[in-house]
């Protein structure tokens, strides 16, 4: 193999674009045309509800469109001169989900009025419009994030701090009482009056930075002092400590949280860190079997003894069998379930049209259950369209991990690509009855705030990391150039630190 | 508003919906193939381009010249670099002649200087020490072809 025989580049000494080295391609004009294209979509989107509902298409039909469509151009600009080189997909695809997210959501608003006989809600009022004012939040907190990390190592810095955030958000809920901090069962929210916040959802990026960071610095010991077992590499007892300190926080998320997705969502966090980390295999299978036996253990404790216990326990046998009539028409039992299932059922292979289905039967259709309403309307060749879009959107963030140089960039990039992904398949496992049912947001289509803005700060990260994985390699001074000068000494040589 | 109209934004929307994914899928596509040097592991070494190549050998003073450095163990292993004049250097940086992924490699780790035909090796006061065969290399060090230069867990071989 020989080194490519190309110069390098050589850097443009125009302006304030200078980082930008001719010849190289940022492609920000590609993600312009792309994110006009899903607002289009989005527009359209809107149009055929308003057929469907109005049976006739209004001058005020394209508003929440356009709304969204300035606010996802703004964030364009912003990464079109902080992070000229990030990936041109995650924005656009990113950009679409939302959209069709906020037009569902304003969807079911219009149904609701006109059911009830009430006027229009406004643009901003309404579960739509407030994702819509949500969708605006978010984006200026990505754009901040932007703004202030010029470079992800930086983060490393703070990653003590937010490994300590992380734990202690995770941890609120869980110890403030019940009238504050649960909905429907499950204890992951701090309410204040109308207005709640679920904390886990920073977590998550908190502790991924740190989980980055921990490994980063271990990871050598993790991988070379290790003892085969059975065929598979177990790691040194003290190595594997914080794994199981871990591994039990996310056991005790479950237990008093009373949530098995956050659960999963945590310790597969970690595990695949760990493994991304190692690239030893045996974290993958050490990771499945504690949490397999972990949950099967806390199945047989529901079962027995109850307590703690008995709401996954619940969830269990409404999954395991939710079409029996006991379970279906108990209290908390499998009604939401089969409703989902009925709609995505209903929708078939192409959905009965967007407006034109009748959604607002399922539970919790604009939060937990936004799929299966979704599924019902633009039916499986749409909902798989969105699958689709997720796993390019996880693709390319695995793909910066893959890219940029540091380890630390690797690690938070593949744990955060990794997590979007987790929670996609978390929650649509749950309503497609794949595995036990737990109250997962879905990233960027579900009502609520937490949610979106954490997961956009994600993509911002993600953006900033693909930005220093794309970017040409600099350090192109002039001194570089003129393959003619011979070195008239040893120094003459075009490094620039050299220690004593 | 007609039937028609009902049907055509129904499977409008979803063909929308699977054109805008291929539009990914084909961004992508031309990424992967226009971005690749980005992704080289080894740059370019300055100086090594085609068109200076051929034009002016080096010196040669004693024996054989040097025409190649060869990565003989580590992550690299089997990578060569064609030398012409410029010194090259080796080290995790990105900016590095010769980028190595090795943990006890510092960021700017050695370099590989010509003068008059011969090629030194030179450390740039990297954490873990660099090795011509068995000694440490402390200060400019003549590199005799085929001895090996070990930097943490790679090593490299000048080659005629």
């Amino acid at each position: 193999m020989t080194a490519p025989a190309v110069p390098a580049p050589t850097p443009a000494n125009t302006g304030e674009m200078s980082r930008i080295p001719t010849g190289w391609k940022t492609r920000r004009n590609a993600e312009l045309g792309l994110l006009i294209f899903a607002m289009l979509i989005v527009a359209v989107f809107g149009a055929t509800v308003e057929a469907n509902q109005f049976d006739e298409i209004r001058m005020t039909s394209w508003i929440p469109a356009a709304l969204v469509g300035i606010l996802f151009l703004g964030l364009h600009i912003v990464v079109r001169y902080t992070a000229p080189f990030a990936d041109p997909v995650l924005l656009p695809a990113v950009a679409l989900i939302n959209g069709i997210g906020v037009g569902f959501l304003r969807r079911l608003d219009l149904a609701r009025a006109i059911a009830q006989k009430q006027p229009e809600p406004g643009i901003f009022a309404g579960t739509g419009g407030r994702q819509l004012a949500w969708t605006l939040a978010s984006l200026i907190l990505a754009a901040v994030l932007l703004l202030v990390i010029r470079d992800h190592k930086i983060v490393s810095r703070y990653a003590y701090t937010l490994g300590l955030v992380g734990i202690v958000l995770v941890m609120i809920p869980a110890v403030l009482p019940s009238s504050i901090s649960e909905v429907n069962g499950a204890k992951l929210w701090i309410r204040f009056g109308s207005f709640s916040i679920q904390p886990g959802e920073f977590a998550k990026i908190a502790l991924v930075s740190f989980f980055a960071y921990y490994l980063v610095r271990k990871r050598e010991v993790l991988s070379l002092a290790s003892r085969r077992f059975l065929g598979v590499d177990f790691p040194r007892g003290r190595d594997l400590g914080p794994v199981v300190t871990v591994w039990l926080l996310s056991l005790l998320v479950l237990v008093f949280e009373k949530d098995l997705g956050t659960a999963l969502l945590y310790f597969g966090l970690f595990v695949v860190t760990l493994y991304v980390a190692t690239e030893r295999a045996s974290w993958l299978i050490i990771g499945l079997v504690l949490f397999f036996g972990g949950v099967y253990v806390a199945y047989l404790l529901g079962a027995s003894v109850g307590g703690p216990f008995a709401n996954f326990y619940d969830r269990a046998e409404v999954w395991l069998d939710p079409f029996e009539l006991e379970n279906y028409e108990r209290v908390g039992g499998s009604y939401q379930l089969v409703q989902g299932l009925l709609g995505l059922g209903t929708g078939g292979l192409f959905g009965s049209g967007p407006g034109a289905g009748s959604p607002g039967l399922v539970p919790e259709v604009r939060t937990d259950f936004i799929f299966a309403g979704l599924g019902e309307e633009i039916g499986l060749f749409g909902l798989s369209a969105i699958l689709v879009l997720y796993l390019l959107i996880v693709e390319r963030g695995m793909r910066a991990g893959l890219a940029v140089r540091d380890s630390f960039g690797k690690l938070v990039a593949g744990g955060l690509a990794f997590t979007l992904g987790l929670q996609v398949f978390v929650i649509l496992g749950g309503i497609t009855g794949l595995i036990p049912l737990t109250g997962q947001t879905t990233p960027f289509l579900s009502a609520g705030g937490s949610s979106l803005m954490a997961n956009w700060l994600l993509i911002a990260m993600l953006l900033r990391i693909s930005d220093a994985a794309r970017q040409p390699a600099t350090g192109a001074g002039p001194e570089r150039a003129g393959p003619k000068k011979a070195p008239t000494q040893l120094h003459g040589a075009m490094t620039e630190v050299i220690k004593p | 508003m007609p039937e028609f109209v009902l049907t055509v934004a129904r499977f409008g929307f979803l063909a929308l919906l699977w054109i805008f994914v291929f539009t990914v899928v084909g961004v992508i596509r031309r990424d992967l193939f226009s971005g690749a040097r980005s992704k080289s592991i080894v740059a370019s070494p300055r100086g090594v381009g085609g068109a200076v190549l051929p034009g002016r050998p080096a010196k040669v003073k004693r024996g054989k010249a040097a025409r190649q450095l060869v990565v003989t163990a580590g992550q690299l292993a089997g990578t060569r670099i064609t030398l012409g004049e410029a010194p090259i250097t080796i080290g995790r940086a990105e900016d590095s002649t010769l980028v190595i992924t090795d943990d006890f490699a510092s960021a700017r780790h050695a370099r590989l200087v010509p003068r008059e035909g011969q090629w030194f090796v030179e450390d740039l006061g990297s954490t873990n020490g660099t090795y011509l065969d068995r000694g440490k290399v402390s200060g400019p060090t003549p590199v005799p072809l085929g001895v090996p230069i070990r930097i943490g867990r790679t090593s490299l071989e000048l080659r005629p």
